[in-house]
C-alpha cells in the first residue's frame, strides 16, 4: 500500500494525527448538533400541523424515524470500518467500529422503545410484531453479540479483526433479514399497511425530520470522536507522545 | 402552553418518547466524557509511577 | 500424498466422523436433544393433537435450529485444544477447504440425524406425509445452511468464555430467515399450500452460504489463531 495517493490518507490514520484532529473538530461538531437539534425540535414539537389521523401522536416519529436510521448507518459504518481493519490493519479503524457499538446499539434501543410507544395509541397495542420494527429487535441482538464477543476476547487486536469478521457476516445477513421478516409478516398478518413507514409525507413534515437526522448524525459524530480519541490514548499508552500529552496539559486536555 | 403539553390527548406517549430519547442520548454524552476523564487519570497515575520507578533507580 | 481440495475435503471430514466414531454417546447427543426439545412443547402446550398438528412444523424447526446452534461448540474445540487448529493455519492447506469440510462434517453428524430424527417425532405429532416430506426438504436445505453459517461463527468463539452460550447469541439472530421460510414451507404443505417459493429461497440461502460461509470460517480461524 504504497501508492502515493494514500500517502496523505496514511497521515490522517496515523492516531497522533487522528487525535489532534479530533480534539479541534469537537467543539464544532459538537456546536453543528446543537444548531440542528434546536430548529428541529421546534419544527417536530410545534410548528409541524398535527397529522389528520394519528393527530400529535405522530411527532414521535421525530426521533424514532432518525433513531431506526442512525441504528442502521452506524452498522454499515461499523461494517466498513470492519472491511478496513481486516484489509489494511488500520488501528484507527478498528477503534471507529468498537467505539461505535454501543452507540448503535443505544439508537436500536431507542427506535424499539420509541416505535413501541407510537404504537400503543396507533395500534393499541405495546407490540405487533411489525415487519421492521421486528427487523430493528434482531438488529440489537446482533450489537449485543458483537459486544459480547469484543467483551470476550482478552487481545484488543484480535478482538478487533473477530468482530470485524462478525460485523460483515451481519451486514451481508441484514437485508435477508428484513427480507424475510416483511415475508413473514404479511404471511401472518395480511395486508396491513405499516404506519410507521411514513408514506406520503407533506414538506413542513418532512423539513423538521431532516434536521433532526441531521442532529442525530452530527450528536453520532460528536460522540465517536471523544470515544475514538480516549481509545486512542489506551491504544498509544507507552508511546512517548501520549506520555507528552497527557502530562502537559490540565487532566490531559 | 398547556395545550403543548397536552399534544391532543397524547401526550404521555410523546413525552415519554422524547423524555427516553434525551435520557439515552444525555446519558451516552455523560459516560463517554467520563470514560475520558477516567482514562486520563489513570494515564496520569501510571505515568508519574513509572517516573518514580526511574527516579529510584 | 496427493494435496488436491478433494483429498484434503474427504481428510477433515474424515478425521471428524473417525473421531465421532470413537465416542460414540456423544455422536447420538444432537439427536436427543432435538427429540427433548420436540417433546418440551407437549408438555408446556398440552398434548391437544389438533393444536399440535398446527405448531409441529413450528416445533420441529425451532428444535432443530437449537440443535444446530448447541452442537457447533465443539467442531473446533477439539482441534483447539490439541493443537491441530494451528497446524491448519500453518499448513498450505487452504482453510477455505478446511472450512467447507468441517462445515460438512458438521452437518453430517449433526444436522443429517436431526432431519432423520424430524420424521418419526413429526409422525408423533400428527404431521401428514405429504407435509412431512416438505418438512424434510425444509429442513435438508435449512440444517446444511446452519451448519456452514454455523462455522463460521464457531471458530470465531473457538476457546473463549461464555463458550456455547456465546455462540448460540450469536448465531440464532443470523438463523432468522432459515427458520422463517423453513417453517413457512411446512406449514404451508399442512394446509395444502404450494411451498415452491419457500423452498427454492431456502435453496437460495444455501447457495450463498456455500459460496460465502468457508471464507468467512477461514479468515475467523487465521484472526483466532494469530
Amino acid at each position: 500500500m504504497n501508492a502515493s495517493i494514500f500517502q496523505p490518507l496514511h497521515k490522517y490514520a496515523s492516531l497522533m494525527h487522528f487525535h489532534r484532529l479530533s480534539k479541534a473538530a469537537s467543539p464544532w461538531v459538537a456546536w453543528c448538533s446543537a444548531a440542528l437539534f434546536v430548529p428541529g425540535l421546534i419544527g417536530g414539537l410545534w410548528l409541524a400541523p398535527a397529522d389528520y389521523q394519528q393527530g400529535d401522536s405522530f411527532r414521535i416519529i421525530y426521533v424514532h424515524v432518525p433513531s431506526a436510521w442512525m441504528s442502521l448507518f452506524i452498522y454499515m459504518t461499523m461494517a466498513g470500518a470492519g472491511a478496513v481493519a481486516l484489509i489494511w490493519k488500520i488501528k484507527l479503524s478498528e477503534i471507529v467500529m468498537r467505539a461505535s457499538a454501543s452507540l448503535g446499539a443505544s439508537f436500536t434501543f431507542l427506535a424499539l422503545v420509541t416505535g413501541s410507544i407510537w404504537g400503543k395509541p396507533m395500534w393499541g397495542a405495546w407490540w405487533v410484531w411489525d415487519a421492521r420494527l421486528t427487523s430493528e429487535l434482531i438488529l440489537l441482538f446482533l450489537y449485543l453479540g458483537f459486544m459480547a464477543l469484543q467483551n470476550a476476547i482478552e487481545d484488543r487486536r484480535v478482538a478487533a479483526r473477530a468482530g470485524a469478521v462478525l460485523v460483515l457476516i451481519g451486514a451481508v445477513n441484514i437485508p435477508i433479514i428484513h427480507y424475510s421478516v416483511e415475508w413473514w409478516n404479511t404471511l401472518h398478518q395480511g395486508p396491513t399497511v405499516s404506519k410507521l413507514g411514513a408514506p406520503s409525507i407533506d414538506i413542513a413534515m418532512l423539513i423538521p425530520l431532516l434536521l433532526m437526522v441531521g442532529a442525530f448524525m452530527t450528536y453520532y459524530a460528536a460522540i465517536l470522536l471523544i470515544r475514538v480519541r480516549a481509545e486512542i490514548l489506551s491504544y498509544d499508552r507507552n508511546t512517548a507522545w501520549v506520555r507528552e500529552l497527557v502530562m502537559a496539559g490540565p487532566n490531559g486536555r | 402552553m398547556n395545550e403543548f403539553f397536552a399534544m391532543g390527548g397524547y401526550g404521555a406517549y410523546v413525552w415519554s418518547a422524547y423524555g427516553i430519547s434525551a435520557i439515552v442520548m444525555a446519558g451516552n454524552v455523560l459516560l463517554s466524557r467520563r470514560a475520558e476523564r477516567e482514562l486520563l487519570t489513570r494515564l496520569v497515575e501510571r505515568y508519574e509511577g513509572e517516573a518514580e520507578n526511574d527516579a529510584e533507580t | 500424498m496427493r494435496n488436491d481440495s478433494t483429498t484434503i475435503l474427504i481428510t477433515v471430514v474424515a478425521r471428524d466422523l473417525l473421531r465421532t466414531a470413537r465416542s460414540q454417546t456423544e455422536a447420538i447427543y444432537p439427536l436427543v436433544f432435538f427429540a427433548l426439545c420436540v417433546l418440551m412443547f407437549p408438555f408446556a402446550i398440552g398434548p391437544d393433537a389438533g393444536f399440535l398438528e398446527r405448531i409441529a412444523p413450528g416445533i420441529l424447526w425451532v428444535s432443530a435450529l437449537l440443535a444446530a446452534a448447541l452442537s457447533l461448540e465443539n467442531l473446533f474445540r477439539g482441534d483447539y485444544l490439541e493443537g491441530t487448529l494451528e497446524l491448519m493455519v500453518v499448513s498450505d492447506a487452504p482453510l477455505v477447504l478446511i472450512g467447507l469440510g468441517k462445515s460438512f462434517a458438521h452437518w453430517l453428524l449433526s444436522g443429517l440425524p436431526v432431519v432423520m430424527m424430524s420424521v418419526p417425532l413429526g409422525l408423533a405429532l400428527a404431521i401428514d406425509l405429504d407435509t412431512l416430506l416438505t418438512l424434510v426438504s425444509s429442513l435438508l436445505l435449512g440444517t446444511l445452511t446452519m451448519s456452514l453459517v454455523g462455522a463460521a461463527i464457531s471458530a470465531l468463539t473457538v476457546g473463549l468464555r461464555g463458550g456455547g452460550m456465546l455462540l448460540a447469541l450469536l448465531i440464532l439472530p443470523l438463523y432468522i430467515p432459515i427458520l422463517i421460510f423453513g417453517a413457512a414451507a411446512a406449514g404451508n404443505a399442512a394446509r395444502g399450500l404450494p411451498a415452491d417459493a419457500e423452498l427454492y429461497f431456502l435453496a437460495g440461502l444455501m447457495i450463498l452460504a456455500v459460496t460465502l460461509a468457508p471464507w468467512a470460517t477461514a479468515a475467523a480461524i487465521r484472526i483466532r489463531m494469530s
